[in-house]
C-alpha cells in the first residue's frame, strides 16, 4: 500500500516547476470559463440599475463607474419606492410570471406522473400490443425526442384553434408534457431499473396488489430520480419560447414571450430589459444552485453504463 | 360487463366525432361549435378503457394502466397532429384570409423546392450542426478541468451549469443586444481593443453566423460537460494508474487510454447534443430574426417568421414536414454510423 502511494506522489509531482505550470494553466482555464460563464448574469444584473447614460457609456461596476439606480425596477414596478404604487406594467409582469410558473409546474408535475408509471411498467412488465413489444414502445416514446416543435407547431395552431385551447394554459401545458415525457421516461427507466426486483416480489408476497407495491415500496426508493427528471423538466418548460410565441397570445403568455416581444418601436430601453431579464432568469439561478445534485443527476441517467 | 363497457364508450367516441364531423361540413344541425367535446370525449374514452382493461383481464389490465395514460397521451398528441400536418402541408391555407383551405396537391413541395431562403437555412443548419463538434471539444477540456485535482470543485461546478438553467431567450437578448452592441457593449469594446476596427457582431453574414454560434454554444456547452464528467468519474482508476506506472505521458495516458474509454458517452453526448441543436430557433428568432438577409435562419426560426409575416399555415407546414423527413433520415444514418463507429475503434 505505501509503496503504491509513493509510486503515485512521485508521478504526479514529476517535478515541482511543472506542477505549479500546471495548477497555474487549471486555474487559469477554470477562472477564465467561469468568467465567461458569469459575466453575461453580471452584466444584466447591474445594467438593471443603470440610467441611460451608464448604458451607452458603457460602465461596468456599481458605485465605481456609477451610481446604482432603481429605474429599471421602477419601470416593472419593483423598485422599493414604486412597489406600494398601481403598476400595470407589474400587473403584466406577475400575469405572465404566474402564467409560467403554472404551466411549468403543471406540465412538469403531469410528465412526473404519467412518465413515471410508463416507465415503471416498460421496465417490469412485458407488454405486446398488437405487434409492439417494450423495445418498440420505449424506441416509441424516446423518438419523441427528435421531433423539432416546429413540425408540431403550426398542426396545433390550427387544433387548437378548432378545440379553443389556442392561448390557454391547459394548451400549453398540453405540449409542454409531450415535450419532456421522452426525457422524463428515459431518467426514470434508468431509476426503475436500478432498483432490485426482489423488493417488489417480497411486497407481493406479503400480499400488496402491483399497484400497492409501487407506491409503498418502490416510489420511496424512485423519489430522487423523480426529483430530478421533475427539475430538469421544470428547466425546460420554464424556458420554452417557441410553442409560447405562437400559440398565446394575450391570456396565456409566458415570460419568455413577454422579454422577447419588450423590442418596441421606440428604441430599447436597456434598464427595464435588463430588469425583466434579471427577474425571468432570477428562479432558476436559484433552483439550479440549489438543487445541482438532481440536475446533474437527472442529466447523466443512463448516460454512463 | 368489461367488454360491454369498452364498446359503449367506443362506440360514443366515434357517435361524437362522426355527428361533429357532420355539423362541420353542414350535412346535419346538431352539433358542437368547437371541437373540444371530441376532447373530452377521447379523455372519457381513454379512463374507460381502462377500467375495462382491468374489469376484463384483471392482473394483466392493471400492468397495461401502467402505460396506457403515457401511450393514448402520447399517440393523441403526436399521431394525429403529424397526420393532420401532412394534409395541411397538401394544401394553400392563409390563416388571416377568408376565403379558408383549398387544396392544392403538390404545388407547396415545388414552390419549397425553388424557395432559396429555404435551401439557405438547410445550409446554415448543416453549418449549425457542424459546430457541435467545437463544443465538444471545449466541453471535454472543461470535463478534464473539472475531473483534475481541484479545490472548490463543487463552485466551479455549479457555475459551469449556470448557462444551461438560463432562460434562452432572456440571456440571448442581454448578450446579443447589449453586451455585443455596436456602439457601447463592453465585448464590442473589447474587440475593439484587440483590433478589430469594426465590430459589428450581426451585421455581416459570417460574423453573424459565429456569433449565433457562440451564444448557442455558450448555452449548451454545459449539458455535454456533465454528461463527458459523468463519464470520466465513472472511468476506473486501476486503468489510469497502470497508464501512469508503465511511464506514459499525459498526452499519451489522454490519447491511448482516457479517450478511447470515453467514446460511448461521448457519441452520446454528441448525439443528443445534435438533436437539441437541430430545433435551434429560440436565440435566432430573439437575436436575428434571421438577418442579415436570411444568413443566419435556422430551418425552425424561417418557418417562425414564414408563418407570422405570411399567416400561411400550408406552405409553412410542407416546409417543417419536408424539415422532419430530412431530420429521421438523418438521425437513422447518424445512430447507425456511431454504432459502427464505436464498435470498429474498440
Amino acid at each position: 500500500m505505501s509503496v503504491q502511494t509513493t509510486d503515485y506522489v512521485a508521478s504526479e509531482i514529476r517535478s515541482p516547476a511543472s506542477f505549479v505550470a500546471s495548477r497555474v494553466f487549471i486555474y487559469g482555464a477554470l477562472a477564465c470559463w467561469g468568467f465567461i460563464c458569469l459575466f453575461p448574469i453580471y452584466w444584466t444584473i447591474t445594467t438593471s440599475f443603470k440610467t441611460a447614460v451608464d448604458v451607452t457609456q458603457g460602465h461596468l461596476i456599481p458605485f465605481v463607474d456609477f451610481q446604482p439606480d432603481w429605474k429599471g425596477w421602477r419601470s416593472l414596478g419593483l423598485s422599493p419606492d414604486s412597489i406600494f404604487q398601481t403598476s400595470t406594467v407589474r400587473d403584466e409582469f406577475l400575469k405572465r410570471f404566474m402564467n409560467s410558473v403554472i404551466t411549468s409546474v403543471g406540465a412538469s408535475s403531469l410528465a412526473i406522473i404519467i412518465g413515471s408509471l410508463a416507465a415503471y411498467g416498460l421496465t417490469r412488465y412485458r407488454y405486446h400490443f398488437a405487434w409492439f413489444k417494450n423495445e418498440d414502445i420505449s424506441f416509441f416514446f424516446l423518438s419523441q425526442l427528435i421531433l423539432p416543435p416546429v413540425v408540431l407547431a403550426l398542426p396545433f395552431l390550427v387544433l387548437y384553434r378548432e378545440v379553443g385551447l389556442l392561448d390557454t394554459r391547459i394548451g400549453l401545458i398540453l405540449l409542454y408534457t409531450l415535450m419532456v415525457l421522452p426525457i422524463v421516461i428515459w431518467i426514470m427507466r434508468d431509476q426503475f431499473n436500478s432498483i432490485p426486483v426482489e423488493l417488489e416480489e417480497a411486497a407481493l408476497v406479503d400480499g400488496l396488489s402491483i399497484w400497492g407495491a409501487f407506491f409503498r415500496i418502490v416510489m420511496p426508493i424512485a423519489l430522487p430520480g423523480m426529483v430530478a427528471a421533475f427539475i430538469l423538466a421544470m428547466v425546460l418548460c420554464w424556458n420554452e419560447y417557441f410553442f409560447a410565441a405562437l400559440l398565446t397570445s394575450t391570456d396565456a403568455k409566458t415570460i419568455p414571450v413577454m422579454v422577447a416581444s419588450q423590442t418596441g418601436s421606440q428604441g430599447i430601453n436597456w434598464w427595464s430589459m435588463a430588469a425583466l431579464a434579471t427577474a425571468a432568469i432570477a428562479p432558476l439561478a436559484v433552483i439550479g444552485i440549489a438543487l445541482e445534485r438532481y440536475l446533474i443527476m437527472g442529466m447523466t441517467a443512463g448516460a454512463v453504463k | 360487463m368489461g367488454w360491454a363497457l369498452m364498446a359503449l364508450v367506443t362506440l360514443g367516441l366515434l357517435a361524437t366525432i362522426v355527428l361533429q364531423i357532420l355539423y362541420k361540413t353542414e350535412v346535419d344541425t346538431i352539433g358542437f361549435e368547437t371541437w373540444r367535446p371530441v376532447v373530452y370525449a377521447y379523455v372519457l374514452w381513454g379512463v374507460a378503457i381502462g377500467i375495462g382493461q382491468v374489469l376484463t383481464r384483471g392482473e394483466d389490465g392493471q400492468r397495461a394502466l401502467f402505460l396506457l395514460p403515457a401511450l393514448l397521451f402520447t399517440i393523441a398528441m403526436v399521431i394525429f397532429p403529424t397526420l393532420f400536418g401532412f394534409y395541411i402541408a397538401l394544401t394553400d391555407w392563409n390563416l388571416s384570409s377568408f376565403s379558408g383551405r383549398r387544396f392544392n396537391g403538390l404545388d407547396n413541395f415545388w414552390q419549397m423546392l425553388a424557395d432559396p431562403y429555404y435551401r439557405n437555412a438547410l445550409i446554415n443548419m448543416v453549418l449549425y450542426v457542424l459546430a457541435v463538434l467545437v463544443e465538444y471539444v471545449v466541453a471535454f477540456g472543461l470535463a478534464l478541468l473539472l475531473n483534475a485535482q481541484i479545490r472548490a470543485r463543487k463552485f466551479f461546478r455549479v457555475v459551469f451549469l449556470m448557462p444551461l438553467m438560463l432562460s434562452p431567450v432572456a440571456v440571448s437578448w442581454m448578450i446579443g443586444k447589449s453586451l455585443m452592441e455596436y456602439r457601447f457593449g463592453p465585448a464590442a469594446t473589447l474587440a475593439r481593443h484587440l483590433g478589430w476596427e469594426d465590430p459589428a457582431f450581426f451585421s455581416n453574414p459570417i460574423t453573424a453566423r459565429i456569433s449565433i454560434m457562440l451564444l448557442d454554444a455558450w448555452t449548451f456547452i454545459p449539458f455535454m460537460m456533465i454528461m463527458l464528467l459523468a463519464g470520466l468519474q465513472a472511468m476506473s482508476r486501476e486503468v489510469l494508474e497502470a497508464a501512469r506506472v508503465d511511464g506514459a505521458t499525459a498526452w499519451q495516458t489522454f490519447w491511448q487510454v482516457t479517450f478511447p474509454l470515453m467514446l460511448p458517452v461521448s457519441v452520446t453526448a454528441v448525439i443528443l447534443r445534435i438533436i437539441f441543436k437541430l430545433k435551434l430557433a429560440d436565440i435566432i428568432i430573439t437575436v436575428t430574426s434571421g438577418g442579415p438577409g436570411g444568413a443566419t435562419d435556422s430551418v425552425s426560426s424561417f418557418i417562425y417568421r414564414e408563418y407570422r409575416d405570411r399567416s400561411n399555415v400550408g406552405y409553412g407546414t410542407m416546409l417543417a414536414m419536408a424539415y422532419l423527413v430530412i431530420i429521421v433520415v438523418f438521425v437513422t444514418w447518424l445512430l447507425k454510423f456511431a454504432s459502427r463507429f464505436v464498435r470498429n475503434v474498440n
